[in-house]
């Protein structure tokens, strides 16, 4: 922790770009309170106000995740294209809704504004890759594909 | 017969084979699959392509791309960059680049996106041999002072590309003085259905640096920020290896090209907050708090980034100005209409034929835009509505659609032209469903922070959701109406000022979906 931080000048304009750094390396995918008072703590800046940031922005989490987080599109140019069963599939297949967690602790399931890459609608990010054409069969080909790639280490 | 959207044809001779041919060719099938074009590309087998003493070979048709040397590690690069966003992977192509303009580039008179998947963005050699830094080597070189290159901004015509179309030069004109000024490049793109700035980030970033250093030349700032939105992986990696090169040459830093001018950029990544595209939330983003708007006045350009004088400009509009530098301000009035100068990015998206990025100038019809590029309704069925700019954008019925893309034209239907989203909807949709997905939307994004938005959004979503699954009352759509409007006339910044767009436009472009 001590080392990450460090690579940041102690000033507030750093503070999203050391939450991101900190949540990418934190395994459960979030942001521990020992974390964030250390970040108040170096940035010189209230508990409270790390705290702020943390929860305004919808790419952090307070809450442990998955050690893969999936962000599927809900925004019109996907909704118009289905994507509204595909989240029924995905939360179906992974047994769980919206916001949660797979039992494993490998998949968590959030909805997404949209991705940007709306001429491939509908589509999804498992971590920092992007799912575009999706169909009901691809979705469960990815996640399995991601499972196995787990698995094999 | 299933049809193919484009063919990659492998070379198979004994040279191939033993450079690996059959490899390359199931690491290709294995990408297509996984980024779902197994339907849309084919894979095809062929004998020599007629490049010899070159490894394996691949030609890309219809856009007549010959790539040679390919290796198994090279597979990923051509399924992304070239057959899913369409931009050829020049460092392994062989021979003469083709000149034959194809599909979506047919026609059109590009600007912003001159060198969109014509160079190799990760390469400053290329964006130099293109054009790049002309611009700020004329202005530097001339001696141009920055009090004339505000002028022949504001002479070209040039409006923000990122919503309300102010005029850029007015806007550099009204920066306050200071000893200490920033330029701020807004690329959190995150209006539902645009992702025209990604594309100008990944294709041709160069073009960006060097908007951002005439503009900080212009109005007086040494230091420029660009934030980008937090989900943007593959942009953000390409703007900074843009910033590292340039840093390098020399073109970036204390002395900019041997001079006296001295500029720098950062990058900032936001971390998921549509609120952020609006200027002052973007400003209190930089400085790592909440995205919260300010009050306005004072304006940026008085009061910005720590309390600095500060510009914020769109990714489109910078990309604008180098060739309004290098070509004049009558250049670029030549280009448009009279009332908005140049052309314009826009993302054609759902049920057309050919989904994508086009760009045309200023005043092209709706309906030219639709069919000639968008290669009209898809699957032969009839056209319902396009949603024009977005979530925060207004319904267009088929009576409107020959109304000339420009910020005056459009007006007329209040819609906004800014983020160039333009949503085409078949008969077969349901305006009820997608106005539902808007509102949802909205009530998702409203940052919290000013009381009309925050309880709005949600009296708009439930109310809306009561009238769609029972109600269906006239007098409750009325009261909808009437909480949009008083969100229009009361909100502290345009998320909740411009729900009424959709809400309104849906119901009176689509009375029998709405009937009151």
């Amino acid at each position: 922790m001590k080392s990450l931080l460090e690579k940041y000048a102690p000033t507030a304009e750093n503070l999203l770009d050391i939450l991101h750094e900190i949540q990418d390396a934190e395994p459960q995918n979030y942001l521990t309170r020992d974390a964030l008072r250390a970040v108040a703590e170096y940035l010189h800046l209230p508990l409270s106000e790390v705290v702020s940031a943390a929860t305004f922005y919808s790419m952090y989490s307070l809450k442990p995740r998955g050690r893969h987080i999936i962000r599927i599109c809900e925004s019109p140019p996907c909704q118009i294209v289905g994507a509204e069963s595909l989240i029924d599939l995905l939360s179906t297949h992974l047994g769980i809704d919206v916001g949660q967690t797979t039992d494993d602790g490998a998949f968590t399931l959030e909805t997404a504004s949209c991705l940007g890459v709306c001429g491939v609608a509908p589509a999804m990010m498992v971590d920092e890759e992007l799912y575009g054409n999706l169909t009901p069969a691809r979705i469960v080909d990815v996640i399995e594909k991601v499972r196995r790639h787990d698995a094999t280490g | 017969m299933r049809l193919a959207r484009g063919h990659v044809l492998i070379g198979i001779n004994d040279e191939a084979l033993h450079a690996g041919a059959r490899d390359v060719e199931a690491a290709l099938r294995a990408a297509l699959a996984d980024h779902g074009l197994e339907n849309e590309i084919d894979v095809i087998e062929t004998g020599d392509l007629g490049v010899t003493g070159r490894g394996v070979g691949l030609s890309v048709y219809p856009d007549g791309v010959l790539y040679a040397g390919v290796t198994v590690g090279d597979v990923a690069d051509i399924v992304v960059e070239h057959l899913l966003k369409g931009r050829p992977v020049e460092r392994l192509r062989f021979g003469e680049r083709s000149t034959t303009p194809t599909g979506l580039t047919k026609r059109q008179p590009r600007v912003v996106l001159e060198n969109c998947g014509v160079i190799d963005p990760e390469s400053l050699d290329e964006a130099i041999a293109a054009g790049a830094y002309e611009g700020i080597a004329k202005i530097l070189g001339d001696g141009i002072a920055p009090a004339d290159v505000v002028e022949e901004v504001k002479r070209s015509g040039l409006r923000g590309r990122g919503g309300a179309g102010f005029p850029t030069g007015l806007k550099w004109s009204f920066t306050a003085t200071g000893d200490t000024k920033y330029i701020v490049c807004n690329a959190d793109e995150g209006e539902p259905g645009t992702f025209k700035d990604r594309l100008i980030l990944e294709g041709d970033p160069h073009r960006l640096v060097e908007g951002m250093m005439i503009a900080g030349y212009a109005i007086g700032a040494s230091k420029g920020y660009v934030y980008v939105r937090g989900e943007y992986v593959l942009s953000i990696e390409r703007m900074q290896s843009a910033i590292d090169a340039a840093r390098e040459a020399g073109i970036l830093g204390e002395s900019v090209l041997g001079s006296a001018f001295a500029f720098d950029v950062e990058i900032k990544k936001g971390a998921g907050a549509y609120v952020c595209g609006e200027e002052t939330s973007l400003i209190e983003s930089i400085e790592g708090k909440r995205g919260f708007p300010r009050l306005k006045p004072p304006y940026p350009g008085a009061v910005g980034l720590w309390a600095k004088p500060t510009v914020v400009n769109n990714v489109e509009t910078l990309a604008n100005v180098p060739p309004i530098i290098v070509r004049g301000a009558d250049w670029f009035r030549s280009l448009g209409t009279a009332s908005s100068a140049g052309t314009k990015v826009y993302t054609i998206l759902g049920h057309v034929e050919h989904p994508g990025l086009i760009e045309v100038e200023m005043g092209t019809p709706l309906r030219t835009i639709i069919e000639s590029y968008g290669g009209g309704v898809r699957s032969g069925k009839r056209f319902k509505a396009a949603l024009i700019g977005g979530a925060a954008g207004a319904f267009v019925s088929e009576d409107r659609l020959d109304v000339a893309m420009d910020f005056d034209g459009l007006q007329e239907y209040r819609a906004v032209l800014g983020s160039g989203a333009i949503l085409v909807l078949d008969a077969d949709t349901s305006i009820v469903d997608v106005v539902h997905g808007i509102l949802r939307f909205f009530r998702h994004e409203s940052c919290g922070q000013c009381a009309p938005c925050r309880a709005g959004t949600a009296a708009l979503l439930s109310g809306y959701e009561r009238w769609m699954r029972g109600s269906k009352r006239p007098e409750d759509l009325e009261q909808l109406l009437d909480v949009a409007r008083t969100m229009q006339a009361a909100s502290l910044c345009p998320l909740g000022q411009s729900v009424i767009l959709p809400l309104e436009t849906a119901m009176v472009s689509f009375p029998e979906e709405f009937p009151r």
